[in-house]
């Protein structure tokens, strides 16, 4: 599936997503609408990970959020593969801010969900859970319930849960931003790893430009509310990254240039 | 480990002395049988009346136990109906507050006609105080879902029942074991009214007809047979959360 769609990506230059002018208003009782997402339009290249950067609070998770389909834009278009986004669709996985474990499943059994809701299952269903496992260091905890696990730990179990369905896109909503500093890079090494093996499409949100720069081939910086798009661009750092790179003046030079598109640089 | 024996010990310490304090007056003050048992009675009551105590405790169980599983097997399905539809929220929630709000030993003698001496209607009362946080709790545990989890659900396009099923219905049943648990105790004391306003068996019954003779000690051991009874339920109900979700329990440490 991986090569395929790296192979479709080279041949014919159509985006995998594009995105023309979302735009997203809450309407609250007895008081004026609230402008959450003034206008964003950008095409989301085949097999690429991208980061959507921005201050808290400006629209990127509700952004996140529509392309998922979990809720509608008021205007604007969002295609994924060819078709319009309306609702959420099977080859998507998403990963969400909090790990969002069912405290009742132990962590196997929070993996097989997905399949689950697929009527999927079987050896080869449950073999792949396991692999996924495997590859985030949690096969001795298969049978562990959730409260018996850190935070990163949890969050590992959610990204496998996330990918056990091979998404074609991958979209994570701040996935390490409730974990602790070195936890956090530790996932985010562990992210590109299983990036490099499944090669589906990425949409990453957060908050932390090292953490963008870090991961992405493309980063995509949103404005303080009302969202627009403040600036794009790639990042151009060959894959697989080392910590080496985050202090290479490349690196520091993309930083740079994230910090200037939010203001915090002048 | 410590800790925990310490944390055991205390009750066991109070209650102790409690007793020690009461036996003490009882001999001290020479007071009437009658009026006050000295513990050592009632103890000795409770084992040389042994027989006809645990004859009498089947049906007050009993009661209990059906009313407390009619309470589950109505108020579940009613809680989910509540929880899913706005319609059925509006017009079945007043109702169920007025219901409540009406005291049960005032509607025991209209059920009493109703059902008759017998278990049905001791059965019934019990229902009627069980039903209440069973209903309640359910249905705040069904609305009381994590929202992540919800959209987790969503984001895979998963059926409203799978949803309900395998999402909403599960991360309720903390709630409907709380529920549960006063449910079972409210029970037994359903039961016992029920056995007070009319009735020819049971340990509310023996303890009215104790009093009545005068004979105190068999009262009280009545009394405290029917409160070894109730813990006894609510350790069952105790045990069948713990059984059940295991994973309730651990997520506290």
């Amino acid at each position: 599936m991986a090569a395929a769609s790296r192979g479709q990506s080279q041949s014919a230059p159509e985006p995998f997503g594009t995105f023309r002018h979302v735009r997203k208003l809450f309407e609250l009782p007895g008081r004026p609408d609230v402008v959450a997402i003034e206008d964003i339009s950008f095409d989301l290249p085949d097999g690429k990970l991208v980061s959507l950067l921005g201050p808290s609070g400006c629209g990127k998770t509700t952004f996140l959020k529509i392309v998922v389909g979990l809720i509608p834009a008021s205007s604007g278009t969002i295609q994924i593969g060819g078709t319009e986004v309306r609702e959420p669709h099977e080859d998507f996985g998403m990963a969400f801010q909090q790990p969002n474990l069912m405290p009742w499943r132990t962590v196997l059994s929070n993996v097989l969900f997905p399949m689950e809701i697929r009527r999927e299952s079987g050896q080869s269903v449950r073999r792949r859970a396991q692999e996924l496992l495997n590859l985030v260091g949690l096969t001795e905890f298969e049978n562990a319930y959730p409260s018996q696990l850190s935070g990163g730990m949890q969050q590992r179990a959610a990204l496998c849960r996330a990918l056990v369905h091979e998404p074609k896109l991958l979209l994570m909503d701040e996935p390490f931003g409730a974990l602790d500093e070195l936890t956090r890079m530790e996932m985010q090494d562990l992210l590109l790893e299983i990036r490099s093996r499944t090669e589906a499409t990425t949409m990453l949100v957060t908050h932390s430009i090292a953490e963008a720069v870090y991961l992405s081939d493309i980063v995509v910086v949103f404005s303080k509310r009302p969202a627009v798009v403040a600036d794009f661009f790639e990042v151009g750092l060959p894959y697989p990254r080392t910590t080496a790179m985050r202090y290479s003046p490349e690196f520091t030079a993309l930083e740079h240039r994230a910090g200037r598109a939010l203001g915090i640089i002048r | 480990m410590r800790r925990r024996t310490y944390q055991w010990l205390y009750p066991v310490v109070g209650f102790v002395f409690i007793l020690a304090v009461w036996q003490a007056y009882v001999d001290w003050s020479q007071i009437s049988k009658i009026v006050l048992p000295s513990p050592a009675d009632i103890v000795r009551t409770s084992i040389s009346r042994y027989d006809l105590l645990l004859r009498e405790t089947w049906p007050t169980a009993l009661e209990s136990i059906y009313g407390f599983a009619l309470a589950v097997l109505i108020g579940i399905p009613m809680a989910v109906a509540i929880a899913n539809s706005r319609v059925l929220n509006l017009s079945l929630y007043p109702i169920l507050i007025a219901m409540q709000s009406v005291p049960k030993v005032a509607v025991a003698p209209i059920i009493l006609v109703w059902f008759g001496l017998g278990l049905q209607s001791k059965l019934a009362i019990a229902f009627l105080v069980a039903f209440f946080p069973i209903v309640v709790d359910t249905a705040t545990g069904l609305r009381a879902t994590p929202q992540g989890l919800l959209e987790l659900a969503r984001s895979l396009k998963a059926s409203a029942w799978q949803t309900f099923w395998k999402v909403q219905f599960p991360a309720a049943l903390p709630f409907v074991f709380s529920g549960a648990k006063v449910a079972i105790t409210l029970a037994v004391i359903g039961a016992v009214i029920g056995e007070f306003v009319g009735s020819v068996q049971g340990l509310g019954n023996l303890l009215l007809s104790a009093n009545s003779q005068l004979n105190s000690p068999l009262a009280w051991a009545a009394l405290v047979w029917l409160s070894v009874l109730g813990i006894v339920l609510f350790a069952a109900v105790a045990l069948l959360e713990r059984l059940l979700i295991p994973w309730a329990s651990t997520s506290s440490h």
